[in-house]
């Protein structure tokens, strides 16, 4: 093997575990709704792109730049902006998610997730339309100087190889896994965490013990909106995006919920990995355009071949 | 074909001729084209989706393999799109069962995922292989060979034949075996598939047909707009139309597509260019709150929410087509082969069965032997496995161990179709009707497996009601029956298949004591008709009175085997039921 390569698969390998970190956060916001309400949301890539432009604007027009400067700022913007879409997340779910949703469909087989997937579908359009509308279709991004530079490693294997850690990836990626020990030890730990995981297991079980599973599907889809957004804004000083971005991270995000086995949070963070991890190697031997394809073959593969997961178990029964 | 259906939608189309011959701005003869096209699109997804309950929410993958294949074939190969059109339903027919092959495996949640995923990965390649924009060569000579007209309104003729075939054949599907194979498929699949019914055939003949109209309907697009891009045919946004017109306007009906799309397509048209200059997507927006709305407030569409009022208004005097069969009463029903009930032949036995889920043990080493006319009942208390035990016996569930022989021969590996055509018919502990069909048309469905033709199928369906003393309810609509007619009708439905086995699963659950004699009654006369029935219940009460034998399961296990006299004497019986307390005293 010519150090070239081996320096290619190293530079690639780094790139997709830092991505995938981040990946890693979206799909677990996408695996908490799932995990609690078993509702599928076509619109999670879309409130994630929300959440990148709650960002920008945040960043550019409401003086977090002004006052915390381009280094600081743009992570200050999306930990600003992740409130923000915790807010639209439960209004969302309070006045349209939660009509076909929750208790009330608990006993509906097919039809029941239906009306919910294609509601979701209706919110992701009117979303990615309107955003088109207001923002416009240029694309924007969060600059900052950090996207540009990078750490060194090496001179490794007799000078050769050197692999370029952006910076700006680094730090996201690291605070994407702070923000997910974070959250395991909220849904662990705390009273709100337990209402959580006794609405997931059984919702009627749980309002007979005092839950309030309608308060807490709201708190479920909110968090979960508002940790995508998070997520997004972490990835704007990367990646440039527009109003139609949620639809490419829609499938990356359901690939590693599928993949984490659908409703396992911890699960979902390791697919969400796998995920950055298989988009970046793939960039080695696919051209750019098809990197995305090869995430939905991938995608389809999982789905057709494992479709409880690789890390989950065989639960259906007829 | 009905005159009754045929002669509006005739009147329509020419109508609808007659009003764009009159259009000359060519900005809305091009609508009036697409309004077509998106109604013939929506008919394509209503076909698959409307039909069998399964919502695709990638349709466009066949639309654009249509359009990029016509496209293609033009600019590489000079063909005329007389030929490609044909030639690209072959296409999208083609991928439609290929798709349906790889997909129909997975459930609901990851069957809509991965039907997303579809057109959005080939989205990629086409961008990839550089036609991110093509153009139809335009044709100065022979024009009309190449599909080319100066006139608008032609499109409009072209779309509105192709319309109205489309709907005629809808309306074939959904009046023959085919449809009423994706309808039962829709309310229950497990039922169908006991109704003798081979579901994943049907399924996919249905996605196979629907991906070849929407081929074609993707190819004629092209050749209206003569420009095609990825995100014109393979978009999200071209599914989700699909699907929108279609929910809006009504799902599993003809008419919903065309009123979705009459109401929607002008809207967002004009919206788009009254106002898509300062506010671009606001087409989008139109169809994602359209389906917002209609998901909220109708879900089944408008068409459904007028024609329920309608009827709720006019009384239940509205009611479909009365069956125009005549049918013997319940009484002279009986075929002449009633077979003497003891010293019979054994029609099925059950050696040593087990099934275990996990570290449950649900059946456990069960035998028995079943006589050719008598009636077993199956009692036990909750969770006694009696239900896994149904399953096990028309092939829903493969046993670990043992074996089930049906007249001597091996049922293992047997699916529930081939059973019910071997001659053994189910009913479902939980009730699913179809609520909007007729008993006659809710039992026709299990009277394919047995018919020849469609005539064959309703003579069998009137047949079976009468048996079930249903024949004066035959032409009311399900969802006014009381749950004793339900269960009759259920009944019904399994005997139109004309089985020799019947199991019933907790057939008498929910009536009361009066209710329960009256289909005891129907149960007892079937059994004299020589039809053998096995039924599951956890009540003793009017079990007694109905059957022959008693198999008494408990924790998966045969606890005892005798006749009813013997049983409600049983202290073991009785110690499963009410706890050791109560054996003292019996």
């Amino acid at each position: 093997m010519t150090p070239i390569l081996v320096e290619n698969f190293l530079q690639s390998l780094m790139a997709g575990l830092l991505v995938g970190a981040i990946y890693g956060l979206m799909c677990v916001g996408l695996a908490l709704i799932f995990g609690v309400m078993r509702v599928i949301n076509f619109a999670q890539g879309d409130f994630m792109m929300l959440g990148m432009y709650v960002a920008y604007f945040l960043f550019v027009a409401f003086g977090v730049q002004p006052t915390f400067g381009n280094i600081v700022g743009p992570y200050v913007a999306a930990f600003l902006a992740a409130p923000v879409m915790f807010g639209v997340g439960y209004l969302a779910h309070q006045f349209l998610i939660s009509r076909v949703s929750g208790t009330r469909t608990a006993q509906l087989e097919g039809e029941g997730h239906y009306a919910q997937l294609i509601l979701t579908l209706g919110i992701a359009l009117v979303l990615q339309n309107a955003g088109q509308m207001i923002f416009g279709s240029m694309v924007v991004s969060v600059r900052t100087p950090l996207s540009s530079s990078a750490w060194i490693i090496g001179p490794l294997w007799g000078d050769f190889v050197e692999i370029f850690v952006n910076k700006a990836r680094a730090i996201a990626a690291v605070v994407s896994l702070l923000v997910i020990a974070g959250l395991v030890l909220l849904i662990g730990s705390t009273r709100l965490g337990k209402a959580l995981r006794a609405s997931a297991d059984d919702p009627t079980a749980a309002t007979y013990i005092g839950v309030d599973v309608n308060f807490a599907h709201s708190i479920a889809f909110a968090l979960g909106t508002s940790i995508t957004a998070l997520a997004g804004g972490l990835l704007a000083p990367n990646y440039p995006f527009h109003p139609f971005v949620g639809l490419e991270y829609v499938i990356i995000m359901y690939a590693g919920v599928v993949l984490g086995g659908l409703g396992s949070i911890i699960g979902a963070f390791w697919g969400g990995m796998t995920i950055g991890i298989v988009q970046q190697m793939s960039a080695l031997v696919l051209p750019t355009q098809l990197q995305n394809s090869a995430i939905f073959v991938f995608f389809l593969l999982i789905v057709l071949l494992r479709p409880q997961g690789l890390f989950g178990r065989v639960t259906e029964r007829t | 074909m009905r005159l009754r259906t045929t002669l509006p939608l005739l009147v329509l189309a020419v109508a609808y001729a007659v009003i764009s011959f009159f259009v000359t701005n060519s900005y809305y003869q091009l609508m009036m084209t697409l309004v077509l096209v998106w109604a013939s699109f929506g008919l394509a997804w209503n076909l698959f989706s409307g039909y069998t309950g399964l919502i695709s929410f990638g349709h466009a993958v066949f639309f654009g393999l249509g359009a990029y294949f016509t496209a293609l074939g033009q600019i590489y190969f000079d063909f005329t799109p007389w030929l490609l059109i044909p030639v690209a339903a072959l296409v999208g027919g083609a991928a439609g069962l290929l798709i349906g092959a790889l997909t129909f495996r997975l459930r609901s949640h990851y069957f809509a995922l991965a039907m997303l995923a579809y057109p959005l990965a080939i989205l990629n390649v086409f961008m990839w292989l550089g036609y991110q924009e093509l153009t139809i060569p335009m044709k100065h000579k022979g024009a009309v060979l190449y599909m080319q007209f100066t006139d608008g309104r032609m499109y409009t003729l072209i779309a509105i034949v192709m319309t109205v075939a489309i709907v005629i054949l809808s309306q074939a599907v959904e009046r023959s075996r085919f449809g009423m194979a994706l309808i039962a498929i829709k309310q229950n699949e497990a039922a169908a598939e006991a109704a003798g019914i081979n579901t994943l055939v049907w399924k996919l003949r249905a996605i196979t047909l629907s991906g070849a109209i929407t081929g074609a309907i993707g190819a004629f697009y092209v050749m209206v707009l003569l420009v095609v891009t990825p995100e014109s045919v393979f978009g999200m946004l071209v599914s989700a139309q699909a699907l929108t017109v279609t929910m809006f306007g009504g799902v599993g009906t003809v008419w919903g597509p065309l009123i979705g799309a009459a109401i929607l397509i002008p809207t967002s048209q004009i919206l788009q260019a009254k106002l898509g200059a300062q506010f671009p997507g606001i087409e989008g927006v139109i169809y994602g709150l359209a389906i917002i709305v209609v998901i909220l407030s109708a879900p089944e569409g408008i068409f459904w929410r007028v024609r329920d009022k309608l009827r709720k208004r006019s009384g239940t005097t509205a009611v479909a087509e009365a069956v125009a069969i005549d049918v013997p009463t319940a009484g002279d029903a009986a075929p002449a082969a009633s077979v003497s009930q003891s010293g019979g032949q054994i029609i099925l036995s059950v050696r040593n069965l087990s099934k275990s889920f996990g570290g449950l043990k649900a059946v456990q080493n069960v035998s028995f032997d079943v006589q050719r006319g008598s009636i077993l009942g199956i009692i036990g208390p909750n969770g006694a496995g009696k239900t896994t035990l149904f399953n096990l016996l028309n092939g829903f569930q493969h046993p670990d161990a043992g074996e089930v022989m049906l007249d001597g021969h091996s049922v293992f590996g047997v699916t529930p179709h081939r059973l019910c055509e071997a001659g053994v018919g189910r009913t479902f502990q939980v009730m699913r009707p179809f609520p909007r069909l007729t008993v006659a048309e809710n039992v026709v469905i299990g009277a394919y497996v047995r018919a020849a033709n469609d005539a064959e199928a309703r003579e069998h369906a009137a047949n079976a009601i009468a048996r079930a003393g249903l024949t004066n309810v035959a032409h009311r609509v399900a969802s006014e029956l009381t749950t004793k007619e339900l269960r009759l009708m259920e009944l019904a439905r399994a005997l139109a298949g004309a089985p020799r086995l019947l199991l019933l699963d907790e057939t008498l659950a929910g009536l009361g004591a009066n209710e329960a004699a009256e289909v005891v009654t129907v149960l007892r006369a079937l059994a004299k008709q020589g039809i053998t029935i096995v039924i599951i219940e956890h009540t003793m009460h009017t079990m007694v009175r109905l059957v022959d034998r008693f198999v008494v399961l408990d924790h998966g296990a045969v606890l005892v085997e005798d006749t009813p006299q013997a049983i409600t004497r049983d202290s073991r019986v009785i110690e499963a039921y009410l706890g050791t307390k109560w054996s003292a005293h019996a």
